[in-house]
């Protein structure tokens, strides 16, 4: 996008707020797709901005102008009329060729912003209640892995999102890489979007999903190539076995106390499939689907009543010991 | 003019002045009491309960909106919980769009078509008094069900699987879709007696370019009604189904389909839009020409116009699922006639600007709200061609950026001309004068209340807020300019507060408005205000698209209908040649009766399948009552 527009959509943006820039933002691109849009976004919003105030000027001179005395409403001038009936005419063939160049930009745009790349690294998103579900695909079964509410992409590399859902329709959105596309029941949509510049952009689930779709989002982590490599050889690793006393409680009551039943972690006996796979827990930048920041406070706050978090959410509050609650805490935080 | 009398029945050619309206208010008057209030098939006394309900659901839908406002002003507030929060979204999108937008424009064409058509009654007024009981129960049961914490919690598109029993188990999506047929029942009796009282009672005279535009956009608005709303009661039937008895319609597991709800929703959920939006385009033309000072210029331009909207208003739903992965030309086609819809639209203005650039504008309320629309409708139209576009929709698709389109969209393009339609035709439903000063109090708060309320939604959307959360984290920037919004929405709700205070004082304290206040031109202007059960004491003859103005002195009349039982005169289609007199229904209590007979049947069957088995036979007796031949003379001939 040039300078010109970008200011110009800056300034009409920003009027009540600081800046338009967010984590979370179709005004701050960050991949091919998404500047893509804008930059037709802001076609559109020039030419609509011209329009409106063509009208409202219009109007204005309309109702400033005084023309001729009051006279009975239908004594009409055939002259005027005849004029005013071809004026209305020719807006109307100018409205026509309008719409038609927008449609055509629309599509031009549409070509480039949903062009598939066969080389793309494929990945697999499942939306759930109120939780996304990321797996890895590869060739070979070892090298493909299920992680949670965080995707870990390389940049500068097409990325192919394959979407389905497990239980209702949820829609995949991080506008700052591209438009959003729906997870719907019994069918498979794709996605693409190329990333051009390494950072954390901030996703949420965009299709009124039920109780918690307010507490739905995900980050995407935009990371060098061989860093990407790095976290992903190291994200298809099992976790490792705790070391210290406390963590290995930890993984005792992790089974016993029924949280292995919902939750995976690779490597130990918790193999339960309907929350989210916890194997490098302990390296995620988020909670409970982008609701809190994880550290130490949220994490506790989570394990000890997660209903006051996310109420509704599928996780039942576990009537652990202070001892107990301690020791999970210890044995997540360390699964890194 | 004087059509034959082939009866010895006293006719009103052989009668005059006070003589001829006691005879004629003796068999038109609604009985007094409670019984005539339950009886009465009079179109006025329908169509003012239609649009006085339809406002306390606009107040209701708007208290909603407020409780959302208050809960979205900042981040992670507890207004509400997220429970009662999606309840509360819910109950707002429904009852604005099923309770109040279309039955309030339905309301008016029920008040106002036959006046300005020039006949007695509407057609068929027993099925207008049963469309009213209908959507009144329909209305109740929905906001019962939400004070007992049954209310509807899946959207106002109540989307599939989310609306299916497996994740909503309680009755919540029942009474959603039950609602939809109550509501839709209503809206297609009226769409009924639009039609015919337009096709066949005209006043004769008045020919197909005669019509006056509003009478013409309710036509239009009758037919899209008709084609838009059996897609929607497929749909709600068919999800009552899967949900009763395991039909499994969009069971995708069972082989249905959740997309096809999505379809059958939108074929019906955009010409929605046009439903709401044409009626209101049709109070505008007509406020227009009043205050301008001249017919609006260009009336076959705007008659076509809203034909060609309702055509093309079918051919657009696709554009609410650009997201849903449907193949990338298909969706491409309906970007262009999404976009094509705004040539219509931008005729419309085109005439109305260029009418206003002529006449000598009279600065009164009902203008001032029309001219705000004008303003604001175009910057929804314009927000529309952008959601029109694949690419943009990615975008801005389930955000506050829509909500702020379709916002200015319904309440700029309609919810202004209905209340400038308000302030114009108050005088005529009440006999007296809305204030003039509270009037623009009322136009200003609403046009800056509404502005700074969603114009930064559409701002809000760029920044990423989807619809639909309950609430938000402070990081996330949204605050200031939810809370902007939410300050606009109090004014916005202030101006409403003022249109409620005029109404009540003026009914009682207004100024007597007399027949024609605003000096305009259409028929229901030539008779008093109130008018009387009868409407005119003679059938009026229309020789001129402007009648009162045409027609200084005195309107022509044609005589001949009976003042011994009550009459309408049928007209040609075309032409209005008149064509034979038809006996019009007396008051009855049968509509309520069978209103009632349904209401318990369509409660019931979403409780049971059974309630098909014995909900029926009462609604067969209620109708068998309602058709019950009484031996009129029309009969007997």
């Amino acid at each position: 996008m040039s300078a010109w527009m970008r200011s110009g959509l800056v300034l009409l943006a920003a009027w009540p707020l600081g800046a338009c820039a967010g984590r979370q933002s179709a005004l701050d691109p960050h991949a091919l797709q998404s500047a893509d849009i804008l930059r037709i976004f802001v076609a559109f919003l020039v030419v609509a901005a011209v329009v409106w105030i063509a009208v409202v000027v219009v109007l204005a001179v309309g109702l400033w102008r005084q023309p001729s005395l009051s006279r009975h409403p239908l004594a009409l001038h055939p002259p005027f009329e005849r004029r005013a009936g071809q004026i209305v005419l020719g807006l109307g063939i100018a409205t026509v060729l309008i719409v038609l160049a927008l449609s055509l930009v629309s599509y031009a745009g549409q070509r480039s912003v949903f062009a598939k790349d066969p080389n793309a690294l494929t990945l697999k998103i499942t939306g759930h209640q109120w939780w996304w579900e990321v797996s890895y695909e590869a060739d070979s079964p070892h090298l493909s892995f299920v992680t949670a509410n965080e995707i870990r992409i390389p940049v500068e590399q097409p990325v192919r999102v394959q979407l389905q859902s497990a239980d209702v329709i949820h829609s995949f959105w991080i506008p700052s890489l591209t438009g959003k596309m729906d997870l719907i029941t019994g069918q498979q949509n794709e996605i693409q979007f190329t990333a051009k510049r390494a950072g954390v952009y901030r996703g949420q689930c965009a299709e009124f999903c039920g109780l918690q779709h307010a507490h739905m989002a995900f980050a995407v982590i935009a990371l060098p190539q061989d860093e990407f490599k790095r976290w992903r050889d190291h994200e298809n690793q099992s976790a490792g076995s705790p070391v210290d006393p406390l963590s290995k409680r930890g993984e005792e009551l992790f089974r016993a106390r029924g949280c292995a039943l919902c939750h995976t972690v690779r490597g130990t006996l918790a193999g339960g499939q309907l929350g989210p796979d916890l194997t490098h827990f302990g390296s995620r930048t988020t909670i409970a689907a982008g609701t809190l920041p994880l550290n130490s406070a949220s994490l506790g706050a989570w394990l000890a009543d997660p209903q006051h978090i996310k109420p509704g959410n599928l996780m039942p509050q576990m009537a652990l010991q202070s001892d107990e609650l301690i020791a999970i805490h210890h044995y997540l935080e360390q699964l890194k | 003019m004087t059509l034959v009398a082939q009866h010895s029945e006293l006719h009103d050619d052989a009668l005059d002045g006070l003589q001829l309206s006691t005879r004629l208010d003796r068999i038109w008057r609604t009985p007094s009491g409670l019984i005539g209030a339950l009886t009465s098939v009079d179109h006025k006394v329908v169509g003012r309960r239609y649009i006085l309900t339809a406002f306390v659901f606009l107040l209701l839908g708007g208290i909603l909106a407020i409780l959302m406002r208050l809960q979205l002003a900042g981040a992670e507030k507890h207004v509400l919980s997220a429970d009662l929060y999606n309840q509360v979204f819910t109950m707002h999108g429904s009852t604005m769009m099923f309770l109040f937008a279309v039955p309030v424009m339905e309301a008016f064409a029920v008040y106002l078509v036959p006046l300005m058509v020039g006949t007695r009654n509407i057609a068929f007024p027993r099925l207008n008094a049963f469309s009213y009981w209908i959507f009144l129960f329909g209305g109740c049961f929905l906001w019962i069900s939400f004070l007992f914490n049954v209310g509807p919690d899946v959207g106002w598109f109540a989307y599939v699987p989310l609306s299916n029993l497996q994740f909503t188990p309680s009755k919540r999506a029942d009474v959603w879709a039950q609602m939809i047929t109550f509501t839709e029942v209503a809206a297609l009796a009226v769409a009924v007696e639009i039609i015919v009282t337009v096709f066949k009672q005209r006043a004769p005279g008045m020919t197909l370019d005669r019509i006056p535009i509003f009478v013409w956009s309710m036509l239009v608005t009758a037919f899209l009604v008709m084609f838009a709303m059996p897609s929607v009661m497929i749909a709600s039937m068919s999800l009552i189904l899967d949900r009763l008895v395991n039909t499994h319609f969009f069971d995708a597991a069972a082989g249905g389909n959740a997309l096809l709800w999505q379809h059958l929703f939108w074929f019906f959920g955009h010409p929605e839009v046009y439903i709401i939006f044409l009626p209101a385009t049709g109070m505008a033309s007509a406020i227009l020409a009043t205050f301008a000072r001249r017919p609006v210029i260009g009336y076959p331009v705007i008659v076509l116009s809203l034909i060609a909207t309702g055509f093309l208003s079918f051919g657009l739903w696709v554009h609410h699922m650009f997201v849903t992965g449907l193949p990338q030309l298909g969706a491409a086609l309906f970007t262009a006639n999404s976009m094509l819809i705004a040539v219509p639209s931008g005729l419309q203005i085109f005439c109305w600007l260029a009418t206003l650039w002529d006449g000598r504008p009279i600065y009164r309320t009902p203008l001032l709200f029309v001219l705000g629309f004008v303003v604001v409708f175009v910057i929804g139209g314009l927000s529309g061609v952008m959601v029109a576009s694949v690419p943009i929709d990615t975008q801005v698709h389930d955000t506050y950026f829509v909500v702020a389109h379709f916002h200015y969209v319904l309440i700029g393009g309609a919810v202004f001309p209905l209340i400038g339609a308000v302030y114009y035709w108050f005088p005529k439903i009440s006999g007296r004068m809305l204030s003039e000063r509270l009037g623009r109090w009322n136009f200003w708060l609403a046009f800056i209340g509404f502005n700074v309320a969603f114009f930064p939604m559409h701002i809000l959307g760029l920044m990423g807020m989807p619809r639909r959360v309950y609430t938000y984290t402070p990081d996330m920037g949204w605050d200031r300019l939810n809370l902007l919004s939410s300050c606009g929405a109090a004014l916005f709700a202030v101006s409403f507060v003022l249109l409620i205070a005029n109404v009540v004082v003026s009914v009682r304290r207004g100024a007597p408005a007399g027949r024609n206040p605003w000096d305009a031109s259409t028929l229901e202007w030539a008779t008093t205000s109130p008018p009387p059960s009868y409407n005119f004491d003679r059938i009026p003859a229309v020789d001129h698209r402007e009648p009162l103005w045409s027609d200084t002195e005195s309107l022509r009349v044609v005589a001949g209908l009976s003042v011994e039982r009550r009459e309408v005169l049928l007209t040609s289609l075309a032409e209005a040649d008149p064509q034979i007199r038809e006996a019009s229904p007396e008051p009855s209590i049968w509509p309520l009766l069978t209103a009632l007979a349904t209401t318990v049947f369509f409660i019931c069957t979403i409780f049971t399948p059974w309630a098909v088995l014995w909900g029926t036979p009462p609604m067969a007796v209620a109708l068998i009552g309602w058709f019950w031949p009484t031996g009129s003379r029309e009969d007997e001939e």
